[in-house]
């Protein structure tokens, strides 16, 4: 069998509406953009996304809030997107603010098989309200759930046919835990290689995380380009 | 009066020690950087997924793939490295930061903060802020001492959602420097040209002043 993907369009096979997706990237720094693309294209509604952020007007995740795709967004910072805020303010989109490492640790317990954790992160905060509160050892902590996806969506810097994963920098970011979350998970990569040809000690995603995967080239675009003298 | 964004940044560096691993919220705290000594390794987290953050970058190195948690390009020193979120929380989240500074809208006596949300404003999310305020070895405050139409911030209790509860270890204002002890604003060092009465004019919440009180040095 095999995992390669012509495209973001036919790696998307059986997306349907009101699907869960968790997506990789952290503001525009790796996200896997063709995907993307191809959701809008696909034109599915009522979605619900895990993601750090949800992009900006005009790329990344934000593109699917003009087509009004999104039924809900996950995330820990959403302030960069101003279709964003209208159709919240509307009410026409519902949005979980989550804690940044609240959001990692549930996506990383949802590939783990670990259903919910606690932590100390929200405790006494408008993050905790209507959730168990436990001591342990003199502490309060915060039960969590996990967060698993119908689909994950990762970017990577190299992948190989058996769906082994290379990140780059801090492109990393969210996207080791969200490969992990997805009952299929789709990795988008700037370099596809044949099996054998990444090192077994630099891969940071085993390919048995990775269902479908294939090579697009990235725009990468820069959200802040900030430059000393 | 009192200490500007600068100075309070440069009294801040003055908490960090050789061997730190330090993160730094937007603002006044992103500041703090420039006034870090050269002869000591200190080591700045970026919870997007590095430690070992440099400088920004000459036009010609920009990378769209190495950037900061606000987003914006910046570079890596030797030593540096690279991982994920989760790692990046783990580090956060385990203990492992030495020190965080961040910015606030509100503390109060407790060493409760508020700094993400104001009710009936747009709301954007706490990013990062949660989990730094409870898990950092150190949470020090930098911030104005009243908002703009003078009120005071530091207050008997915040009144806005919190970000944190008892988790701040000390608030460096434009005024002075305050220890967060018995539930009281301990003044520890006051701002050069201000004096004790404008201080406890302008703060809210319990003030105690130290035996010892200093003045700040800059």
């Amino acid at each position: 069998m095999t995992k390669v993907y012509t495209d973001a369009f036919a790696a998307l096979e059986g997306l349907e509406d009101n699907m869960t997706l968790v997506v990789g990237g952290f503001g525009l720094c790796g996200i896997p953009e063709k995907s993307i693309f191809a959701i809008k294209e696909k034109g599915v509604k009522g979605l619900t996304i895990a993601s750090n952020n949800c992009g900006v007007d005009d790329f990344g995740l934000g593109i699917l809030l003009e087509n009004k795709q999104i039924k809900k967004m996950m995330s820990s910072y959403v302030g960069e997107n101003a279709t964003f805020e209208k159709q919240l303010l509307a009410g026409e989109l519902e949005v979980e603010l989550i804690p940044q490492g609240t959001l990692a640790e549930r996506i990383r317990a949802g590939g783990a098989g670990i259903p919910a954790f606690f932590t100390p992160t929200g405790v006494g905060t408008k993050v905790a309200e209507g959730k168990e509160v436990r001591n342990i050892d003199g502490r309060d902590y915060v039960l969590e759930k996990a967060i698993k996806g119908d689909f994950a969506i990762v970017r990577a810097w190299k992948g190989d046919k058996f769906g082994n994963l290379v990140y780059r920098k801090t492109a990393r970011n969210f996207n080791p835990m969200v490969a992990t979350a997805g009952k299929i998970t789709i990795a988008e990569v700037e370099n596809l290689v044949e099996v054998g040809e990444l090192d077994p000690d630099e891969i940071q995603t085993p390919g048995v995380f990775v269902q479908r995967i294939f090579q697009a080239p990235q725009e990468k675009r820069i959200e802040f380009a900030t430059v000393s003298e | 009066m009192g200490m500007d964004r600068n100075q309070i940044a440069k009294r801040i560096a003055k908490e960090i020690a050789d061997g730190f691993c330090v993160n730094l919220g937007i603002g006044i705290p992103t500041l703090v950087a420039n006034y870090i000594p050269d002869n000591l390794q200190v080591m700045l987290q970026s919870e997007n997924g590095l430690l070992g953050m440099g400088p920004f970058p000459k036009k010609e190195d920009l990378d769209p793939d190495l950037i900061n948690a606000g987003k914006q390009t910046i570079t890596a020193v030797p030593g540096a490295s690279f991982f994920s979120s989760a790692d990046s929380f783990a580090m956060i989240r385990g203990g492992h930061i030495d020190l965080t500074v961040l910015g606030a809208m509100q503390v109060d006596e407790e060493g409760s903060i508020a700094n993400w949300m104001v009710p009936g404003k747009l709301v954007k999310g706490m990013g990062g802020a949660m989990d730094l305020v409870a898990g950092a070895k150190r949470v020090i405050v930098a911030m104005s001492h009243t908002d703009k139409n003078g009120n005071p911030k530091l207050l008997k209790k915040c009144n806005l959602p919190l970000t944190g509860v008892h988790c701040i270890d000390r608030v460096v204002s434009d005024l002075g420097v305050f220890d967060l002890r018995d539930n009281a604003f301990e003044l520890i060092e006051i701002a050069p040209d201000v004096e004790v009465e404008q201080v406890q004019q302008l703060t809210e919440g319990k003030l105690r002043i130290a035996e010892n009180l200093k003045t700040v040095e800059l």
